[in-house]
């Protein structure tokens, strides 16, 4: 089936398409992206100096932000709010830590329907699961450079 | 001032990601994963910490944020416990993060029921 | 020797018509703020339809709509002698836990969103080789179950491209028959019959499989349009016929994108359907006030499009003969993450106008 003449024709339908196929305003998308992405990140600073001035470490404060953010999304999602919020911000409701929970929430009220185990068990991970094997992959796979440089001395 | 940063910041990382979404066939799940796998490289090269300094909220929000906590969590327990560290690191330093996720996510599962969007 | 009803290459033209005894279609809320909205049998305001899980929700939906067209059609349910359904979901549940609590013998179907012509193929088939003296044709879709199937959780807030179309929650099904409806009785039934007349499947075309390499499943009308020209040509060259022997060709959910390609396609060819052309998808919403983007999509579209809207259009007279060309998008999970394309598949059906003498 792969033969050249039809890869060919099969290219130019796909340039065509891509042509004739119309594409959200890109600035505008972005521009709520930014106001989106950037109220989040007000949110967590305020967080942060609030936990702060209760005696928080600094790096305690950013953990009290994380954990507290994700609060706020779980019951946006719930309220079916946060949905709305993805809608209008795009990526800036998808990059924030709160996105991450929001894939959380909304897979663990979606399925379970489907039963405690095999519903929300399995399926709680479907969409944020990748995130956490590749974060871990990811730190992992540094994390034995850092050691190999570091018993060779390379670093100190 | 520190508002200012971190509204600019995270709002910009946020707007650039948005060309991902918009312009390539990046889903969203791809590009979460992105961002923490790249949030952990930065910090590994050490070009992460000076920018969270910087920005506070506004870089340790994004899912970059995510990443640079975990190669964070990671590095200190290699120098603390060597090659076991390589193994307690990413979780221990993901813990609060994902636990909370889970945990409320879970709960919320018991209170919410699934809606239709409008 | 059995008299041959085939017709050109791909196509059948059926010697005795195939009455279309009656008609419904069951929405929820959206589609009834389209500009359909009049049109509908039924609205129901609750999208989970009284259950507890989407899945469920659709079964109701497409049993509820069943029972409607057939308490319509004034026959009994024994007299349906056999049922043609389907639906998006992964082995087409929705149709088996629906049709299921009928009782009439059932075959499952699954074209995707071109399934509603995919069930009035075979069952004009069965009804016009005296398989069957009456047939009923379903098919739905729901937004949630097809968000959940092929998208996102419904609390997963992500934006949709341009070119995406909105998964119709409805459902639409007929009763076909050998014989004309029978006359309205106020109140207790009412048949797909006017005093002008009534409609008739005077013949179908079986589309084939067509893939062009798309990959894009969000996309979908450029991955079904290539199908839809190479549909509506063979129905056209099977019959002899040029666009202008139809009133009207309905395709079911190519949607915005998916119409002008299909229509840049036939014109390669040669062939001009812009002045007759509609798009299912495109009538059920306002895409504008809706936020719908491209238009509807799902097997529920174009089939309660049909049963409110074009059925009705012929029964009456508004037009004499109109050719509907649902569309589907054969893709499930598994093809498309492991990289597959996306074939598309249409099905035409030649549906015109008859008088029917008292």
């Amino acid at each position: 089936m792969e033969n050249p003449q039809q890869k060919k024709k099969q290219q130019e339908y796909a340039r065509y398409v891509k042509q004739v196929t119309p594409m959200h305003c890109l600035p505008s998308n972005m521009a709520k992206a930014f106001l989106t992405g950037g109220i989040i990140c007000v949110i967590g600073e305020g967080i942060i100096s609030l936990a702060e001035t209760w005696g928080a470490s600094q790096k305690d404060a950013g953990t009290w932000c994380s954990v507290i953010l994700i609060l706020l999304s779980v019951i946006l999602t719930g309220l079916n709010i946060y949905p709305k919020i993805g809608r209008f911000g795009g990526a800036g409701s998808l990059v924030p830590i709160t996105g991450f929970a929001n894939s959380v929430a909304a897979s663990a009220i979606e399925f379970k329907a489907e039963g405690q185990v095999f519903g929300i068990g399995c399926k709680i991970f479907t969409i944020a699961g990748p995130v956490i094997l590749y974060g871990i992959m990811s730190s992992w796979i540094l994390g034995v450079i850092y050691y190999i440089l570091r018993i060779t001395e390379v670093i100190s | 001032m520190n508002y200012f940063h971190a509204f600019w910041v995270g709002g910009l990382i946020c707007a650039l990601v948005q060309i991902l979404l918009d312009r390539t066939k990046l889903m969203p799940g791809r590009v979460m994963v992105l961002l923490v796998c790249s949030g952990t490289l930065l910090s590994a090269l050490g070009l992460y910490k000076p920018f969270a300094d910087f920005a506070g909220a506004g870089a340790s929000v994004p899912l970059l944020g995510f990443g640079h906590v975990l190669w964070e969590g990671m590095k200190e327990a290699i120098d603390k416990d060597g090659l076991l560290g390589l193994f307690t690191g990413g979780f221990t330093a993901c813990a609060a993060g994902v636990s909370a996720a889970l945990i409320f996510s879970y709960i919320a599962s018991w209170i919410f029921r699934p809606r239709m969007r409008k | 020797m059995i008299p041959s009803c085939m017709q050109g290459a791909a196509s059948l033209s059926f010697p005795i018509p195939v009455y279309v005894q009656s008609c419904a279609s069951i929405v929820s809320q959206k589609e009834a703020e389209g500009p359909l909205g009049k049109h509908f049998d039924m609205v129901c305001p609750d999208p989970k339809f009284g259950e507890d899980t989407w899945e469920a929700s659709e079964s109701t939906l497409q049993k509820d709509t069943a029972l409607l067209a057939i308490r319509k059609s004034g026959l009994s349910i024994p007299e349906i002698r056999l049922a043609f359904a389907g639906d998006l979901l992964a082995q087409t549940s929705a149709s088996s836990f629906g049709i299921a609590g009928i009782g009439i013998p059932f075959y499952g179907l699954f074209g995707a969103c071109s399934t509603m012509g995919e069930a009035l193929s075979l069952g004009a088939m069965a009804v016009s080789a005296g398989y069957a003296s009456h047939v009923l044709c379903a098919t739905s879709s729901h937004f949630a179950t097809a968000e959940k199937e092929f998208r996102f959780p419904l609390g997963y807030g992500s934006q949709r491209p341009a070119s995406a179309t909105w998964t119709v929650t409805g459902s639409g099904a007929c009763v076909l028959g050998d014989c004309p409806p029978a006359l309205p009785v106020p109140g207790q039934s009412a048949p797909l019959r006017t005093e002008k007349g009534c409609a008739v499947i005077q013949g179908i075309t079986t589309g084939k499989l067509i893939d062009y390499g798309m990959k894009d499943s969000l996309n979908m009308g450029a991955c079904m349009a290539p199908a839809a020209c190479d549909t509506i040509c063979q129905n056209l060259f099977d019959f002899g016929r040029s666009p202008d022997d139809y009133d009207c060709i309905f395709t079911g959910d190519l949607g915005t994108v998916g119409q002008r390609i299909l229509q840049d396609l036939l014109l390669e060819k040669g062939v001009d359907i812009s002045r007759q052309h509609q798009d299912c998808g495109m009538l059920i919403y306002d895409s504008k006030a809706q936020d719908t983007h491209a238009g509807g999509s799902g097997c529920g579209c174009a089939a309660s499009v049909l049963t409110s809207f074009i059925l009705p259009g012929v029964a009456d007279g508004k037009w004499n003969r109109v050719l509907f060309v649902p569309t589907g998008a054969l893709l499930s999970k598994v093809s498309f993450n492991e990289g597959d394309t996306i074939p598309g598949i249409a099905h035409a059906v030649i549906i015109e106008h008859r008088e029917v003498q008292p």
